[in-house]
């Protein structure tokens, strides 16, 4: 499904493809802005405290501000997006789709000649790997700003001393690679939860089945795919 | 036009058609009727491919559908129009923009004239108010017309109705009836309407088939039908209060 998808990505150049991707767009960011910014934050506060607990100990703490940035970017600002939005976006996709399926609705398309991946699937992928890289680089952001908050409340480390550690030793590769994964998970969101939606059967219980399977297929691969990822580009 | 050649389809292990063999002529209208469960939505779907034989084959203009490739099958689709039994409608949508939908993906028309072409065919099902309604806020019988207004926008050469009057009330019913009728003598546009209502079908049909344990079991135009022998067809006509005594006019009328 994937590959057809991405078939029809000229298509996405057109007036009517353009407006309907921008809705998916706002539906996958704006909706999820709340939510996010909460586990952004909260993920930046842990990883200050519990880093910044380990390095007090030699009296490093200063140090936080590169391990926060590096594992945000890196790791956590990715991972936790792509699992928010898999359970939120992911879910909501496949529920629509697999309805779209169960009421005959896909099969209408079909008849009126309207291709059912370009029609609903290519606007979903589309967005959310636009969509997915922008979120994730503002969970970066807020997870970072966690960090520094921590930092200055609990660990006695300035918030000047926390950035000046955080752009000396963060990478701009670190931030590269952590985009990266952001676009590969928004393909692998869209891709499984379109594939669940079309694969219901059996009305609002195959419905139901298809948005749990999403949920969980979704966060296996985003699991596996992000290790191999950083496996891939920072070799030991 | 369409052919049937002894199609057999199972579901599991029931066979819900069992050697359906018959053809239906260009231009004509064409009756399906049957109990609930007897195949009659399965039997329309078969010729548009939404669902393939396993035994037998579907021959649309001379052509056997039910192997055609992606492209040739687009093509054959494209003759098409398509009232499904539960509307399908695009939840998403205004009514207007369903009916319209066809035209938008196929046509290069602007948009104001494909509005002005789905408000006209809205108007033909007695739904011109509900052009900016969403198919949720619309009532059963009107989502069923809104689809049927879908269904003959692009003027297609085939069109299939399953159930176009079931949850109508008896006058637009009748509306429906010469909607379908008008399309068919006017346009020349070939028929097939899934019905449970005999007053329709007698009143419409160029000829009626019967559907029952998997196979057509009466087939004959609406004076034939009504004096057919088998015993389904019998019951069938008897539970609807028309028997063989007099023409259905006389026993409705009773
Ligand atoms: N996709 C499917 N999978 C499994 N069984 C199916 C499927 N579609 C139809 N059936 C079965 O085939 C039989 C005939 O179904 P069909 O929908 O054609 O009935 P029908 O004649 O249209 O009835 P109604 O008048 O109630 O619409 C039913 O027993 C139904 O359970
Ligand atoms: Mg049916």
């Amino acid at each position: 499904m994937l590959g057809e998808a991405m078939t029809h990505f000229r298509s996405a150049l057109k007036r009517r493809a353009r407006h309907d991707i921008v809705e998916q767009m706002y539906v996958a960011g704006i909706k999820s802005l709340g939510v996010i910014t909460v586990v952004a934050l909260f993920t930046g506060m842990i990883l200050a405290l519990q880093t910044g607990l380990e390095l007090r100990r030699f009296g490093l703490q200063a140090n936080i501000g590169t391990a926060v940035t590096v594992v945000m970017l890196r790791e956590m600002g990715p991972f936790m997006t792509a699992l928010i939005i898999a359970a939120s976006v992911g879910s909501a996709i496949a529920a629509h789709i697999g309805t779209m399926v169960v009421s005959e609705e896909v099969a209408a398309l079909e008849i009126m000649s309207i291709n059912p991946v370009r029609f609903l699937v290519m606007p979903r992928l589309v967005s959310l790997m636009i969509m997915m890289p922008l979120l994730t680089l503002f969970t970066n952001i807020i997870g970072v700003i966690g960090g520094a908050i921590v930092g200055a409340t609990q660990l006695e480390v300035t918030m000047t001393a926390y950035f000046d550690n955080a752009r000396l030793f963060a990478q701009n590769k670190d931030l590269y690679v952590g985009l990266l994964k952001s676009v590969v998970f928004g393909m692998v969101i869209a891709t499984v939860a379109c594939h669940q939606g079309f694969s219901t059967t059996e009305g609002a219980v195959g419905v139901g089945r298809a948005t749990r399977r999403t949920v969980i297929i979704s966060f296996l691969t985003i699991l596996v795919l992000g290790y191999m990822i950083t496996r891939l580009f920072y070799k030991l | 036009m369409i052919r049937f050649e002894q199609v057999t389809k199972r579901f599991g292990a029931k066979a819900v058609l069992d050697g359906v063999d018959f053809e239906i002529k260009k231009g004509e209208v064409f009756i399906i009727v049957g109990l609930s469960g007897a195949g009659k939505s399965v039997t329309l779907k078969h010729m548009v491919r939404l669902l393939t034989p396993d035994e037998g084959r579907v021959l649309v203009d001379g052509e056997c559908i039910s192997d055609a490739g992606s492209k040739d099958l687009e093509r054959m689709r494209n003759k098409f129009g398509y009232l499904f039994q539960s509307g399908a409608l695009l939840q998403w949508m205004t009514a207007g923009e369903n009916v319209g939908l066809p035209l938008r993906e196929h046509s290069k028309k602007p948009d104001e004239e494909i509005n002005k072409i789905a408000r006209e065919k809205l108007k033909l099902v007695g739904l011109e108010e509900a052009f900016d309604k969403y198919p949720a806020n619309l009532s059963g019988g009107m989502r069923k017309r809104a689809a049927l207004a879908r269904a003959i926008i692009r003027e297609p050469d085939i069109i299939l109705y399953d159930e176009p009057t079931s949850g109508l009330d008896p006058a637009t019913s009748r509306t429906i009836d010469r909607l379908i009728a008008d399309t068919s003598r006017k346009l020349g546009v070939t028929s097939i309407v899934v019905t449970h209502d005999l007053h329709s079908a007698l009143s419409i049909g160029d000829r009626i088939g019967m559907l029952d344990g998997g196979k057509i079991v009466e087939l004959a135009d609406p004076a034939g039908f009504i004096a057919s022998k088998q015993e389904r067809v019998k019951l069938f006509l008897e539970s609807q209060y028309i028997t063989r005594k007099g023409s259905w006019e006389e026993s409705t009328a009773s």
